[in-house]
């Protein structure tokens, strides 16, 4: 925020109350920030923006548990967590470049509207100089946009659309989560060894950009594999009782049912398969099967029995047993009692990044952050060697295939890893054309 | 042919719960005069009945099992719902398996106190009061009550199994000839189906059969002479009130499974339980059975592909997602009373 | 002065005042005291005063003078923001061009609306908006994507044409803007650890409001006015002495659905995205809210209830337990304890019940709302002093 340019006086000065904003300008002392909200206290302020109420309130619950954790370790409280296991040893435990952090939280109710005022009273009146979170790819690229032009850094919490680093990708914003894409390159060799080549899927796809993009991804990986795609259902997101879309799967002669949902609407649209009996039923002689691409435990758990034997992808899993996974569980699990879901894990690692790029550039200038977090490789987060791409701003990691637990130990044990996916087969390039049509832009600082 | 049986069930159990709602709703307004707008929120009130009662069975002991470990190595809690305690393990996971059907007996009292305290403490003083204020007053109570379930329950949807015994899928199919599978329908909606029509059933039954209900209806024809004969109308209607929330209750918790409850599940419902009224015809009981069931069944044929394709070649996609509302704007335009509303009640 | 009386002259230089002023009354504490949360004075919350001022200033023409409850008219804010995004992506970032478009977009559409729902009054037309708002919602949600671009909101991008506009080549995205003067650009006054902030955009809508708020005062005493008065007390007298009610309802409808547009076109203008939650019938709930609690059929009350909610949704919403622990933090930690669990629910996320509890006890008690109840204690007041009966006064409400 700068002070007033005037590229047109003539027409300016009919207006009173513009007028009185040309004598404002002579009176003012204008700010001497370098950058938007430039922290000039002992204290630095990041804004945790996390739906608290609608479809994927329960992610949000628990993304807001893993920033506290977070901001607890970066000033030098509780056992210093994945601090301690983190490649980079630039954190000290005494804040971020001396300053301690504070935060403040809000409800983007899973709604672009309320997210993107949530974020801007962040900006405008708390003077957070990052946003983080969102647990819906729409919200994401929403408020991924609003930080790009206020000249804030975003740390996207968890988007799962191609979008978000293609088409709409913006130069202040980062994703550590992975994609649809990813999802898709890593699902499909298991799906072939698992259900053959000879597969119609049918795909119920929540209706916004996530949807749309994981189930294109979804059908063309599995296309590639030999599947055949039978229809393509898109459902609201704010469906709740989905059996109207489930009922024409059941004679539709489709073999496979591809749910491109998450959170509460993957733990309805999944128990409303269930209850129409799709699990039990036969087709061409084959056993019905069920594919939920995307993955959590939290929706494992509530989806309870249902979800035992789906198959599906996911960014991180807690029973993941390198040195990071495990020094994250602990903390996590010793403060709140259960462990953390794969939504906790992406925004405490993207608050840990943020403050070790802060760190290293040794300035809150968002365009220093971005030129010190681009092509920043790292380690020791729970994903193994993680590289930040400079084209895209997508980390690039192991992607982890997993299935509903057929015997579950334990209430939070209800899935298992079945395959980690190396990183070089979920790959793509830069220009790949699901992710074609944006461009990054310019870093800016709002100077 | 079995694509269309299986959306006309499908229509049936949602029609089942707009018919229920529209019920008590149509029910207070030609008793009472009264446009409820939180009656949507007695619904959602019903439904976390069950989850209350989910939580209450759900209470228990931990002991700790120190053969197995948790996630952080430590000795692994093991919870024991107190009901299993006290009457043994298998008695005490039936009773939990049969939360949903138990909590139907546990809300009918509970919804009854709700709806008469609403009455004296609220409604009644609105009866003189313009339609626009009933409607502002009651809407800010949904507002208090949702807002009060979302303090107390979290705002995230709660899942309430049905029992284990109508979980699954009934093949109604093969009693009409189709092939096995071709027509099966989780067993749980066609037991909420039939439980709303012996809910309805009892309800038009009471008011026929009854000397109460027959005051009531005579009430509801002309309410100052039948006070005039010395019958305190005011009264009965104040438990018709709460046999009108109490309907919306067990609605509600009986609809859990199909739809798992939030807070905002009353405001979800208002509109469209609105809608049906007026399709109906406000005031008129047979009407709103009639409309609900009507309209659920209308959307969920719109919601049928073949039927999408068709209106999305006029490009109008998911015709599912507004069919209801314009059929309720034509309705209102063409025949302003409704289906089966009198003439000239509230006809302007 | 302005063609209004002095009693009404007053009142509105005493507003062009506030409005003016607001940066300063908004910001009454230091920012780095301990009160500082309670300011108000940021550029997005003060642009959110005056826009949701126009829209309810708008919807009291409506129910405000004919009693007509509309559960709709968020639908057309909506509508309106989406014909300033679409402006803002075809011909010029100028908020001018985008600004007509959406008064007219949501003027044409509510004429349309308009014309079906007043066939009908009372309770039926409640119910016949509501029914028109929720289509309308899930037109935009999902039905017209490509038109509204669904759940995810419309935005700008870099690539949209802008025929007018130069082409950009910087590589940011373009801002919405005055001929030239930024709407984002905030002016900072430092005095003695106070900062008031200027923004453009904020005085801009400050202009809109103003002159919304002059247009509708005219309106309150004109002879339409008058009509649309006696169509609230008694429309069916006024139908037996021949005349036809309807024109000056359905004008009135137009009129507010135009107010609703503008509001929704001032809403993009200063943040370019439109999102179709801002149509659920919920939102236009919030308008009757507003209008209700502030004073419905009075001149000053729908400006004062959408502060008096916006401020609460922003201000009064964030104070969570530590701060509520850091107020009581002086008491014994039993009481402290105590006074947090009792307050707990009704601040921070719990405002809205809070909010529901004051519409409820408005409704029921002070149906003039806040200005009414504020007239009461004047009067009150004054009759202790004079103890002569209470005078007309002109922000007293119509019955």
């Amino acid at each position: 925020m700068s002070k007033i340019e005037f590229t047109r006086r003539g027409i300016i000065k009919t207006s009173a109350a513009v007028g009185a904003g040309i004598a404002m300008p002579t009176l003012l002392t204008s700010p001497a920030a370098a950058y938007t909200n430039e922290p000039k206290g002992k204290t630095v302020t990041l804004g945790f923006n996390v739906p608290q109420t609608g479809a994927y309130a329960d992610e949000g619950a628990d993304e807001l548990r893993a920033y506290e954790l977070a901001v607890e370790h970066l000033n030098g409280g509780g056992d210093g967590g994945m601090m301690n296991t983190f490649s980079s040893k630039e954190l000290k435990g005494n804040g971020i470049l001396g300053k301690k952090v504070e935060f403040v939280t809000g409800d983007t109710q899973t709604k672009s509207d309320a997210a993107r005022a949530s974020a801007k009273s962040m900006i405008e009146k708390d003077n957070a100089v990052m946003i983080t979170g969102g647990s819906s790819s729409g919200v994401a690229i929403a408020v991924q946009g609003l930080c790009q032009e206020a000249g804030v850094i975003f740390m996207a919490g968890l988007t799962h659309s191609n979008d978000t680093t293609g088409k709409d990708k913006k130069a202040n914003g980062f994703r550590h989560f992975f994609n649809g894409y990813m999802s898709g390159a890593a699902l499909a060799p298991v799906l072939l060894e698992m259900y053959g080549p000879d597969r119609t899927a049918y795909h119920l796809t929540a209706d916004y950009t996530w949807g749309w993009t994981q189930q294109e991804s979804i059908q063309q990986a599995t296309e590639a594999i030999g599947w055949k795609t039978a229809k393509n259902v898109l459902t609201p997101l704010a469906t709740t009782d989905f059996s109207s879309y489930v009922a024409p799967v059941l004679n539709s002669g489709a073999d496979v049912l591809v749910l491109n949902h998450y959170g509460g609407n993957m733990i309805n649209s999944l128990t409303a398969a269930v209850q129409f009996g799709l699990r039990a039923k036969e087709v061409n002689g084959k056993n019905f099967e069920i594919v939920v691409p995307l993955y959590s435990r939290l929706m494992a758990k509530g989806a309870g029995e249902n979800v035992k034997g789906i198959f599906g992808s996911t960014n991180w899993h807690w029973s993941l047993q390198d040195e990071g996974s495990k020094a994250f569980v602990k903390s996590f699990g010793k403060k709140y009692g259960f462990p953390p879901s794969q939504a906790a894990h992406t925004v405490y690692c993207q608050t840990l990044l943020y403050a070790d790029a802060a760190e290293r550039a040794g300035t809150f200038n968002p365009c220093g952050i971005a030129e010190s977090l681009e092509g920043f490789k790292f380690d020791g987060l729970g994903n193994g060697a993680t590289e930040y791409r400079a084209g895209d701003h997508q980390c690039f990691k192991d992607v982890l295939v997993v299935k509903g637990k057929e015997n579950p130990t334990s209430e939070f044990d209800v899935l298992e890893v079945v395959k980690v996916t190396p990183r070089a087969q979920v790959e793509y390039p830069v220009d790949h054309a699901m992710f074609a049509g944006g461009e990054l832009g310019k870093c800016n600082s709002g100077a | 042919m079995d694509a269309i049986l299986l959306q006309v069930l499908n229509g049936l159990d949602k029609g089942s719960a707009y018919a229920l709602i529209a019920l008590g709703l149509t029910l207070i307004f030609g008793t009472l005069g009264v446009v409820n707008f939180a009656h949507g929120a007695l619904f959602m009130i019903g439904a976390f009945c069950a989850v209350t009662l989910q939580k209450i069975l759900n209470i228990s002991t931990i002991s700790l099992d120190p053969t197995k470990t948790d996630f952080l190595g430590d000795p692994l809690k093991i919870k024991t719902p107190l009901v299993e305690t006290w009457f043994g393990e298998i008695a005490g996971q039936a009773i939990i398996d049969w939360t949903v059907p138990l909590a139907v007996l546990f809300s009918i009292p509970i919804m009854l106190v709700i709806g008469y305290v609403m009455e004296r403490g609220l409604i009644r003083h609105f009866y003189k009061r313009p339609h626009a204020d009933q409607i502002l007053v009651t809407f800010g109570l949904a507002i208090v009550a949702g807002e009060l379930v979302k303090a107390n329950f979290g705002a995230t949807e709660i899942q309430v199994p049905a029992p284990d015994l109508l979980a699954g899928v009934t093949d109604l199919g093969v009693y009409l000839g189709f092939d096995v599978g071709r027509v099966a329908y989780p067993t749980w909606r066609i037991t909420f189906f039939c439980f709303s029509l012996a809910v309805i059933g009892s309800i038009f039954a009471f008011l026929q059969f009854t000397t109460f209900g027959m005051v009531v209806r005579a009430g509801m024809a002309d309410r100052e002479t039948v006070g005039l004969l010395g019958i305190n109308i005011d009264r009965k209607f104040t438990i018709m009130f709460g046999i009108a929330a109490a309907v919306a209750g067990v609605a509600g918790v009986m609809y859990t499974p199909i739809k798992p409850p939030s807070y905002e599940l009353g405001m979800q419902f208002l509109v469209i339980s609105f809608v049906v009224v007026v399709v109906g015809g406000m005031g008129s009981l047979a009407g709103a059975v009639l409309a609900g069931f009507m309209l659920g069944i209308l959307e969920s044929f719109a919601s049928m592909n073949e039927v999408k394709s068709f209106f999305e070649m006029l490009y109008l996609p998911s015709i599912d997602q507004i069919i209801i509302y314009l059929v309720a704007i034509i309705v209102l335009l063409v025949r302003p009373r409704g289906l089966l509303g009198k003439a000239g009640v509230m006809e302007d | 002065m302005l063609k209004l009386d002095k009693k009404d002259a007053v009142t509105f230089l005493f507003v062009v005042a506030i409005t003016l002023l607001a940066p300063f009354i908004m910001n009454p504490f230091p920012t780095e005291s301990g009160l500082a949360q309670f300011n108000a004075g940021y550029p997005d919350l003060m642009q959110r005063f005056v826009i949701f001022g126009i829209f309810a200033i708008g919807y009291n023409i409506l129910f405000g003078l004919t009693g007509y409850l509309s559960f709709g008219h968020a639908a057309f804010l909506g509508m309106g923001s989406y014909a300033a995004v679409w402006m803002f992506k075809l011909l010029t970032m100028n908020v001018i061009p985008a600004l007509i478009l959406s008064i007219i977009v949501a003027g044409l559409f509510s004429l349309l609306i308009g014309f079906i729902s007043l066939r009908r009054s009372g309770i039926y037309f409640s119910i016949l908006t509501l029914a028109f708002a929720e289509m309308s919602f899930r037109l935009a949600y999902s039905v017209l994507t490509p038109l509204t671009n669904g759940e995810t909101g419309l935005q700008i991008t870099l690539k949209d044409p802008r025929v007018l506009d130069a082409i950009n080549t910087t590589g940011h995205q373009p801002v919405t803007s005055l001929f030239g003067l930024e709407m984002r650009n905030t002016a900072t006054l430092d005095i003695a650890g106070w900062a008031f902030q200027f923004n453009v955009g904020y005085y801009v809508s400050a202009v809109f409001m103003l002159i919304a708020f002059y247009i509708s005062m005219r309106i309150f005493r004109s002879p339409f006015g008058l009509m649309l008065r006696a169509i609230k007390t008694n429309q069916t007298r006024l139908n037996y002495t021949g005349l036809n009610s309807r024109p000056y309802t359905l004008a009135a409808f137009v009129i507010s659905g135009m107010y609703a547009g503008l509001a929704g076109g001032l809403l993009a203008s200063m943040d370019p995205l439109a999102g179709a939650e801002r149509m659920q019938w919920t939102a236009s709930g919030e308008v009757v809210l507003m209008t209700i609690l502030g004073g419905a059929g009075t001149l000053l009350g729908p400006v004062l209830g959408a502060g008096f909610i916006k401020y609460f949704e922003n201000i009064f919403s964030k104070i969570n337990d530590n701060i509520l622990h850091s107020w009581f933090s002086f008491m014994p930690e039993s009481l402290e304890t105590f006074f947090t669990t009792i307050i707990h629910p009704f601040v921070g996320k719990g405002w809205h019940l809070t909010l529901g509890l004051m519409f409820m006890l408005i409704v029921t008690f002070l149906p003039g709302g806040l200005v009414d109840g504020g007239t009461r204690i004047w009067n009150r007041i004054r009759k202790n002093k004079k103890s002569s009966s209470s005078a007309a006064s002109s922000t007293e409400p119509v019955e």
